[in-house]
Order: C-alpha cells, then structure tokens, then sequence
C-alpha cells in the first residue's frame, strides 16, 4: 500500500523523456526521408501554373502552421517542465480569465482571416486556366465546344479534351471540329498533349466513381457517372516528358492499377502525331470500307456459287490498322 | 492506513488510498444478460467496443503488413479491399462511438448524482442493438464481406456492382448500430436534462457530461440522414428503385451528400466525449480548477453547431458549384476557431498548476501534443483547392488517424486509466501504464507522421500496391514498423487492465482526490449509486465536500458565527 502512496519522481524526467521520444520520432523520419525528397513537405507540382499555385499557397500555410504548431507545444511543453509537481509548490486556484480568454479568440479569428484572404487571392489562379502561350500548339478556331465560358481560358481557346473514366481505364477523347463523334482521335491511358498549350479536361465516368489525377499537373477531379467536371492543365514548353498518377477515387479491385499518363510533346510534334493519327483512323475508315465491299462481293459470288474461290488481294481488317493507341488495361 | 488531512492537499501524494474489501463482480451470467444497471450496461459496452478494437486492430496490421514493400503479394486486391471497409467500418461503427456510450453510461449518472439512466430497459437494448449490429456484419466474413470501404460510395456498393450480401450486411450494421445510438442518445440527454442533483445546476455540470449531451444531440441530428441513405440504397439494391442511378434520373452525389451529413458530424460525435473526457483529467492531475469551464462547454456546443454545417468538405473534389465549395470551405476554416479555444484553456489549466505525471496525465497530455497536429491538417483540408491536391491520398490517412487515433483513442486510454479504480475498486499498474504510453506515442508518430508525406508524394489510399516511385517504399516501411510497435504498446494496456483486476492495488473511493461527484461513492458503486446524495454548490463538488470535512476535523467545538 505505501508504495502506492509513493509519487514517483518521475516528472522531470518524464518530461525530458516526452520532449525526446517525439523529437526521435520525427527526427528519425526526417533523416531517413525528409530533405531528401522535395515532396516529403509539399504537394508535387512543376508541370503546370495551377499545381505550382497550388504549392506556393500550400506552402504559405504551411509556414503560418509551423509557427502555430511551435508556439502552441511550445506552451505546452514548458508548462510541463515549469509547473510539475515539487515539494512544497502550491497550484493557483485560477477559474480563468475573460480578457486572456477573448484574447485568444480574436488571435485565432485573426489567423483564420488571414488564411482565409491569401487563399481567395490565390483561388482564381487556381481554378481558372490561363492563356496558352504564344508558341504553343495553334488551337483551330474550329475546335470550340460550346460551353460555360468561364471553363474556357480568356481568350477561350484550349485543347479541350473529353476524359472518360472506366473500370479500369481512362479514354481520352480529342476534339477534331466537328460535332459528330464518330471519327475522333482516342486514346486510352496515354493522353498526348502540346506544351505550352492550355488543356481542358471534361471528366466523365461511363461506370462507378473514379478521381483523375496527375499530381504534378494540379489538383483532382473525381469522375462521377451523370456528371461532368471540370479541370486543366499547361505543361511549360521545355517541360516535355511523361507525367503519371493513379485514380484516387476507390473503384473496385483493381483501382490500385488504374493508372493515368500524360505525354507532353512540342507542338510541332503534337500537330505530326495528330495528323498521324487522323491518317490511321481514315486508313481503318477506308479499311472497313474496303471490307465491307469485299464481304459484299463475296456474298454475291457465293449466291452464284462460286465460293470455292477466294479471290482478290486480302484485305486489312479494321483491328489490324496500325494505331498509337494502346488498348485498354480492362482487356489485359 | 492512514487518511491525510486536507491541509496538506496539494503536497498529497496521489493517489490517495484507502483499504478495503473489493467487492468481486457477480459471475452470474444470467445477472449480466438482463440487467438494467447502467453500471453494468456500461462495462458491457466497454469489454464489447475493445473487443472489436482489437479485431479492428488487427485488421489494420494485416493492411499495414500488405503495404510495407511495394508490390507487395500477401494479400490479393479482394480480400484487401474487404480489409480496409472493415477495419474502417469496425473502428468507426463498432469502437470510438459506441466506446463513449459505455464511458457515458457508466460515468454520466454518477456524475451528476442519479441512481441510474431515465430509461434504464431502453438503456439495455441500446447495448444489444450493438451487439446484433456487431454480429450481422462479422456474420458476412463467412460469406463476402462489403469491398466499397467504410463509405460505400455508390455506384461501386450497387447491385450492380457488388451484387453479394456483404453490402446488405453493412447496410443492417448501420441500422442497427444506429437505432441503438439513437435510443441512447434519447436516454442520455432526458438524464442529463432531468436527473441532476439537487443544486447542479447546467453551469455546474460537469464537462465530460456537456460533451455527452452535445455527443447525443448531434446523433439525433445526424443519424436520420444515414439511415435514409441506407435506405434507399437497400431498395435500390432489392426493390427495383433508382436513387442512385443516373441513367434512370438517379444520382450518386445525393448518396455522398446524405452519408457526409451524417459522417461529419459523426467525426465530432467521436471525438468531444474525448474531449470530455480530457477537461475531466487535466485539473486533478495540474491541481487546479479548470481553465474557463464556460468557454469550454460554449465551444463544445459551437463545434457541435458548426460540425452539422461542413459536410461537403469531403466532397471537393466533386463536380460541384464554386459557391457551394466556398461556403463549405469557409464553414470549415471557422471550426479552428472554438477548436483554438480548447486547446488554449487547456494549456491554461497545466499552467501555474502543480502537474502530476501518472499515467491519465500522460495520456491526456498525448491527446493534446497530438491533436494539434490532426487539428493543423484538417486546415489544409479545408481550403479546397489545396484538398484537390491532397484529397484520398495518404495524407487524408494520417490526418483522420491524428484526430481518430492520437485524439479519441488517447482520450479513451486516458479515460481508461481514470477511471478504471472507479468502475473495479483496483488500481492499474502505474509502470505498466507508462511504458504503454511511451510505445504507444512513438509508434503512433512513426506509423502516422509519414504518412502524410506518402500522401504528398502522390500515393492515394485504398490501394494495395504501389510502385516504388520517390521514396514510397521507404515512407511506407518506416510507417508499417511504427503500426507494429504502436500494437505493442496498446497490448501492454490490454494486459494491464486484466492483471490490475485481480492483482492492482485497492483504490478507496476517491484515490485521485478529484473533483465531481463518481468519487463520492464507494468503488465499485454499490447498486443504488449513491446512500445519499449531496446537495451540490459549485463546478468542483468533492472539493466542497473534501473542505467541510477539513473544517469540521479542525474545528471540533462548534463556533458560533
Ligand atoms: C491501431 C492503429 C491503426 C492503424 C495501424 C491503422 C491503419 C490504417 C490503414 C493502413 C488504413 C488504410 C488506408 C487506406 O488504404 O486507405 C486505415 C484506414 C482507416 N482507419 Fe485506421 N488504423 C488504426 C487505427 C484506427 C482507429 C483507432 C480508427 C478510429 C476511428 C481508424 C479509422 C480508420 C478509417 C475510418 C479508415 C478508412 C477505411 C476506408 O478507407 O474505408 N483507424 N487505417
Ligand atoms: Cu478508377
Ligand atoms: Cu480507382
């Protein structure tokens, strides 16, 4: 019984041993990770001025949190360590007091404020897709859609490109014009796209919910069935190169491997690759044309019962047309 | 032994014991199956919800042993996803919420003097409305367990997607559950509201019992909006209608809507009686009253008042109109406020008191260091452009498990430790409880800190397998070690609290010298709670009680005033 009675004499060093044992915990993360990767403190961003504005304001709150976090375990701590039970010490019977109280209050009102106006100063910026550049990819005038202006960039012209999410691809849909969608580039998993070119995205999912997502290229947008969102990117021209991402929106069991390339090119390369593209979809066109004739003639001989004999060269079916296009990860 | 006199209080070593017969709990099974004594309804709670803390636990090493290397094997994509929605429903559903009821039952009457809850059969078949929620969704791990995560997001937890009974099985899980908070939550505020003392008046209730009032209102609020949604979801599944099927006018936003209306809320839900619960332990372990009672319990209500208004910041992300996104992310920006205040009276109560290290204090202190962190990254979250970045990724992880774990689970340890001579008349083992504390701390911090890292670096969460990019493979092994070493630390209170049953020191009736009245009674309570029951005249009324007993030993011939 009398042990019980016993206060260890514990607290000073229960108060060192607290300080170290947090300060072991992060010091040994922060050796074994931290400085040696940029994105051990911040958002990934370099491919686009949305992510990069993204960062800088992630990285102003971060500053401000950093200051609150030290003052406040500060306070914390050497209350600890100063007020911990000593012979003879006496505690001040204290029920608060109001001015210290409101105090506070305005402090902590004051520092939300100021987060709150540096975040709607950056917001615009964000969410609104800037101008492409001069000497990005030169946007037909043809290629406008008809949507909510303030989706489009200022001038209104960008490479708006129709994103469709499925268990467990994406399918990206070009613009080319005209308005009937029959005979648009598509691509699956690999969006290739101009630098120095605004990108704007139309998220759509044809099944369950899925998140685009590419971090260097800005923030998500979650692809829900019925709806449409919205968001953009404009890779630097000098920044050429594959960018990568998951879907970050649980999907089924192989959400883990719904992944998502983009590959940004020069516009000179891009205007190349797109017309390469169009020539193989008029090849495939023809192709089918050609087959069908062929299938025509042959029924027409075979009604004359001349089926014994194939005849004429053979002719390429449509799936053997040469295509950029990957298939999709859903028919591995 | 000896009972010290008063004048030496805060010189008093703590705990202060007094000898005497424990009695033995009654091992009458049939007693603890149809009883009405919330005492007892309480304990049934607590040994059920750590239970499931234990499965849920479990569950969560097998998570974080399928993530330690990249493109890991252990586990396929089917049984991990079923891993993740039960470790998350388990947590959410089966431990911290109803882990509160069982303090609440057990502590609530006592502490503000009654014989027992308003409704005492209903309070009994809250508990079973548990126990069978419990067990219609374990029941599903012999056939197929839900694979949509603690969410379910439609349409993935459609018919048409996961056609089998796993998702039934949740669906009844949060019926059940839900109906026997409800009953509860009803039981809690008609006690809290009719059956104080004589003299406690609102401002002199104590706080862990404004936090379970608040804890009930906003599951009154709030559990009506799961329950439609789970709802209609059952007969979209089975009955042919089309609430989430946007072919047929449908919508699956009205799904997220509905089940975020319910699930913020719910994380306050979670975490005030924490809250409660550390306001309790702070003043009797710094000595002193604590600081701005009044602000306290006026921020308790305001987070309740606001935590109903920010729903869609889960939602950011969503094809949704910019001013929703702006309201919701200005709603939330506001939360830190009374937040603040908290943390800042607290801080406020250790300060120029006289702080005894044992093992609650630790553990309500860990709450505090740790909160704070789980508090600055829900900032982060709030400003929804940023959220686009971070959103479902691993930093989400580490910010829900910094409030969930390092906040409600340290409170509840605390609460634990507080607590646990009240409810068996023993002691726990103070050396014991440390090094628990001590492991528990520095493996929570290595599991969760660098999850937020994982996150930053583009990892989303709900996967099983990763490629080795950037410094994944690393962050994700230093955070499987930290769960391991976190586990150990959690088994040592497990063992703890079983040793001290039989073996812990007795603990007399008050062996914290704390303030309210559950230190009034003999430990355990007898049936009836209470001989009699003191009038109650201030915030603190065993300090009232401790000093007319100093008055009355020092002053033994009557002095005419
Ligand atoms: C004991 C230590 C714990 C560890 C090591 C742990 C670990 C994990 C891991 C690895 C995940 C999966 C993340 C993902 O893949 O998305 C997870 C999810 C989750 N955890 Fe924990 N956890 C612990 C305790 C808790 C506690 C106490 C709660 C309290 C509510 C909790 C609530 C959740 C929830 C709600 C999810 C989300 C599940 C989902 O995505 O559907 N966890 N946890
Ligand atoms: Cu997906
Ligand atoms: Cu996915």
């Amino acid at each position: 019984m009398r042990r019980s009675n016993r206060i260890p004499h514990l607290s000073r060093a229960a108060v060192l041993a607290s300080a170290s044992a947090i300060a072991l915990a992060v010091l040994l993360t922060l050796l074994l990770a931290g400085p040696a990767h940029a994105s051990f403190w911040a958002p990934q961003h370099g491919g686009s001025p949305n992510a990069d504005r993204i960062h800088t304001l992630y990285s102003i709150i971060m500053v401000i949190a950093v200051i609150i976090f030290v003052a406040v375990e500060g306070a914390l701590f050497y209350a600890l360590w100063k007020f911990r039970m000593r012979p003879g010490a006496k505690a001040e019977q204290l029920h608060g007091n109001t001015r210290l109280e409101i105090g506070w209050t305005a402090g902590a009102a004051a520092i939300v404020l100021v987060i709150g106006i540096v975040t709607f100063i950056m917001l615009p910026g964000i969410r609104n897709p800037d101008d492409s550049d001069a000497d990005g990819w030169q946007i037909p005038a043809s290629y406008q859609t008809a949507k909510d202006p303030g989706l489009l960039p200022p001038n209104g012209k960008s490479l708006n490109i129709d994103v469709n999410g499925q268990q467990y691809a994406w399918r990206f849909v070009y613009p080319d014009g005209d308005n009937d969608r029959q005979n648009n580039v598509t691509a699956y998993e690999e969006m290739v796209v101009p630098t120095g070119t605004t990108v704007t995205l139309d998220v759509r999912s044809s099944d369950v919910a899925h998140s685009w997502w590419i971090p260097k290229l800005g923030g998500k947008a979650d692809a829900l069935p019925g709806y449409t969102n919205h968001t953009w990117f404009k890779i630097p021209r000098g920044k050429e190169g594959v960018y990568t991402g998951n879907c970050a929106e649980l999907c089924g069991r192989n959400h883990a491997n719904m992944t998502a390339r983009v590959r940004a090119i020069t516009p000179e390369q891009f205007t190349q690759w797109l017309a390469r593209q169009k020539a193989a979809i008029e090849a495939a066109g023809r192709g089918a044309q050609q087959y069908r004739a062929q299938q025509a003639q042959n029924d027409q001989r075979s009604q004359q019962g001349d089926a014994s004999q194939p005849s004429g060269e053979p002719v390429p079916s449509p799936s053997t047309v040469p295509n950029d296009a990957t298939s999709p990860a859903a028919q591995r | 032994m000896a009972v010290s006199t008063a004048s030496t209080l805060t010189q008093t070593p703590i705990p202060q014991v007094v000898a005497h017969e424990v009695p033995r709990p009654t091992r009458n099974w049939v007693d603890w199956l149809t009883t009405t004594d919330h005492k007892k309804i309480g304990i049934m709670y607590l040994v059920l919800t750590f239970a499931f803390f234990g499965v849920g636990g479990v569950e969560a090493l097998l998570i974080r042993l399928q993530l330690a290397v990249p493109d890991n094997t252990l586990l396929d994509f089917k049984t991990y996803n079923q891993l993740i929605t039960m470790h998350g429903t388990t947590m959410v559903f089966l431990f911290v919420v109803p882990v509160m009821a069982g303090f609440g039952n057990y502590f609530v009457p006592l502490m503000i003097g009654a014989r027992d809850m308003a409704f005492p059969k209903l309070n009994a078949l809250s508990f079973w409305m548990l126990a069978a929620g419990g067990a219609v969704f374990y029941a599903s791990i012999f056939f197929n367990p839900p694979e949509c995560g603690w969410t379910c997001y439609v349409p993935l937890s459609s018919k048409d997607y996961l056609p089998n009974g796993g998702v039934d099985a949740w669906i009844f899980l949060v019926h059940l559950t839900g109906i026997g908070s409800l009953v509860g939550s009803v039981n809690f505020y008609v006690t809290i509201a009719n059956m104080r003392a004589p003299g406690m008046t609102w401002s002199r209730l104590p706080l862990f019992c404004w936090t379970i009032l608040t804890y009930s209102v906003l599951l009154i609020l709030a559990l009506p909006a799961i329950a439609a949604a789970v709802t209609l979801l059952l007969t979209d599944r089975h009955f042919g209608t089309n609430f989430y099927d946007p072919a047929e006018g449908g919508s699956p936003l009205l799904w997220q809507h509905l089940f975020w209306f319910f699930g913020h809320p719910e994380v306050y839900i979670m975490v005030l009686p924490g809250f409660g619960i550390i306001s309790e332990v702070l003043p009797i372990f710094a000595r002193k009253p604590i600081f701005g009672y009044k602000a306290i319990a006026a921020s308790t209500l305001t987070i309740a008042f606001l935590g109903l208004m920010v729903w869609a910041h889960h939602m950011f992300t969503t094809p949704s109109p910019s001013v929703v996104l702006v309201f919701f992310m200005v709603s939330s920006m506001l939360i830190s406020i009374p937040t603040g205040i908290k943390i800042f009276s607290w801080i406020g109560t250790l300060w120029r008191g006289t702080i005894v290290f044992r093992t609650p204090l630790l553990f309500a202190v860990g709450f505090l260091g740790t909160f704070l962190i789980g508090g600055i990254t829900g900032v982060f979250l709030a400003i929804y452009p940023v959220d686009w970045q971070l959103h479902d990724t691993y930093f989400v992880v580490a910010h829900f498990h910094y409030v969930l774990m390092g906040g409600a689970v340290f409170a509840v340890f605390s609460g634990l430790y507080y607590w646990f001579p009240k409810m068996t008349g023993r002691m726990m083992d103070e050396k014991l409880g440390k090094i628990s504390f001590w492991t528990m701390l520095i493996g929570f911090h290595t599991t969760f800190l660098v999850q937020h890292s994982i996150g930053l670096d583009g990892m989303p969460r709900r996967i099983p397998e990763y490629a080795d990019v950037g410094h994944l493979g690393l962050y994700n092994l230093i955070s499987t070690i930290g769960a391991f070493i976190l586990g150990v630390g959690i088994l040592v209170t497990a063992i703890n609290a079983l040793r001290s049953l039989k073996h812990g020191p007795v603990a007399g009736p008050d062996p914290w010298k704390a303030n309210t009245l559950e230190w009034f009674t003999q430990s355990p309570p007898p049936k009836n709670n209470f001989d009699a029951v003191p009038r109650v005249r201030s915030v603190e009324p065993m300090k009232d009680i401790r000093a007319e007993i100093e008055r009355r030993t020092n002053e033994p011939d009557p002095v005419s005033a």
